[in-house]
């Protein structure tokens, strides 16, 4: 049932004039993608330059707050970028996406990539240098740095794997 | 002459492999696609830098010291899983426009960088640590944006004008 009308939810939107359009005009699909890109290359540097930081072996000098200050702030800003351009994606194509398990999988990965960053992020309000107050702490920062790579390595993967699998 | 090159090349093992392979094409995919994302992620950081948009509390030098090893560790990466890639259908792909173009676009990229490292950062010390850079360098940062940000327009271009999945 649940199965039936994700089908003709898709089957709805692909049939929308929007869709339609985006369909028709040939270049759309593939400027959407090129942004869509460069949000997420924005969004994995930024990851890694926090972590490299957490980890001890990029911009030392500096205080975790002044790294996460100038990273952070990417990340947010690029994800209703993704968020946007994926939409347009998934109005174009909507079976390619909707029913397709890769897409879930990948939604999945992003919401846990986001509360891990969250969880960086939260105590830092209260206390800028939460993490570097005692060894515990920095041990805790980089577990988290060790915990968020693979998690945006799989949403880049799990992106580009949606085109190879199909629903 | 060179399309007996090419033709060679995707004879080899390792291309049959790739082409006839149902996974191995979207894996080395996968990572080329990570490997473009910290290239393009890290120079923007420099090139940002370099326009003054970003990071101002920090010299110039310091910013390349900690991104570009990034930059350069990433961009291997994307250049030989690009080989692999290319290598299974090479000849296709030789001949394909927007494949042509990517590749003059790095080209292009490289040349900027060269004119960056021979000719701008002359002068270094005056302004590697001050918040403003000259004119030159801002151009160079820009025009390296720009040019960043069409290579990865044109490899989705190729995606979409050979027969693949897209």
């Amino acid at each position: 049932m649940a199965i039936h009308s994700l089908q003709s939810f898709c089957n709805w939107l692909a049939s929308t004039s929007l869709s339609q359009a985006i369909q028709t005009i040939e270049w759309i699909i593939p400027a959407t993608q090129t942004v869509h890109i460069v949000a997420v290359a924005a969004v994995v540097t930024s990851a890694l330059m926090i972590d490299l930081r957490l980890f001890g072996v990029r911009w030392q000098d500096q205080a975790v707050a002044a790294v996460t200050q100038r990273f952070l702030p990417v990340i947010w800003w690029a994800l209703p970028v993704l968020l946007a351009t994926g939409a347009v994606l998934i109005v174009a194509e909507p079976v390619r996406a909707l029913q397709n398990p890769v897409f879930y999988l990948k939604m999945g990965l992003l919401v846990a990539a986001v509360c891990i960053t969250l969880a960086c992020q939260i105590p830092m309000r209260k206390d800028v240098r939460f993490w570097e107050v005692s060894q515990r702490r920095r041990r805790g920062a980089q577990m988290i740095a060790a915990l968020s790579l693979p998690f945006w390595v799989g949403i880049v993967f799990a992106g580009r794997w949606i085109a190879y699998v199909q629903g | 002459m060179l399309d007996s090159l090419l033709q060679t090349l995707e004879n080899t093992n390792v291309a049959t492999a790739i082409r006839e392979g149902a996974v191995l094409f979207p894996w080395i995919e996968c990572v080329h696609v990570l490997a473009l994302t910290l290239v393009i992620g890290s120079i923007a950081v420099v090139d940002l830098r370099l326009i003054g948009l970003t990071s101002r509390d920090r010299g110039v030098a310091e910013i390349t010291a900690a991104v570009l090893p990034v930059t350069w560790t990433a961009f291997v990466c994307a250049v030989i899983t690009g080989v692999l890639m290319f290598s299974s259908n090479a000849a296709t792909y030789g001949s394909n426009l927007y494949f042509r173009v990517k590749m003059a676009l790095i080209v292009l990229a490289g040349i900027n960088m060269g004119v960056y490292h021979l000719a701008v950062n002359r002068g270094v010390e005056s302004w590697q640590t001050a918040a403003a850079t000259p004119t030159r360098a801002r151009i160079v940062g820009a025009f390296s944006l720009c040019l960043w940000l069409a290579i990865v327009a044109a490899g989705r271009w190729i995606g979409f004008t050979i027969n693949a999945p897209t």
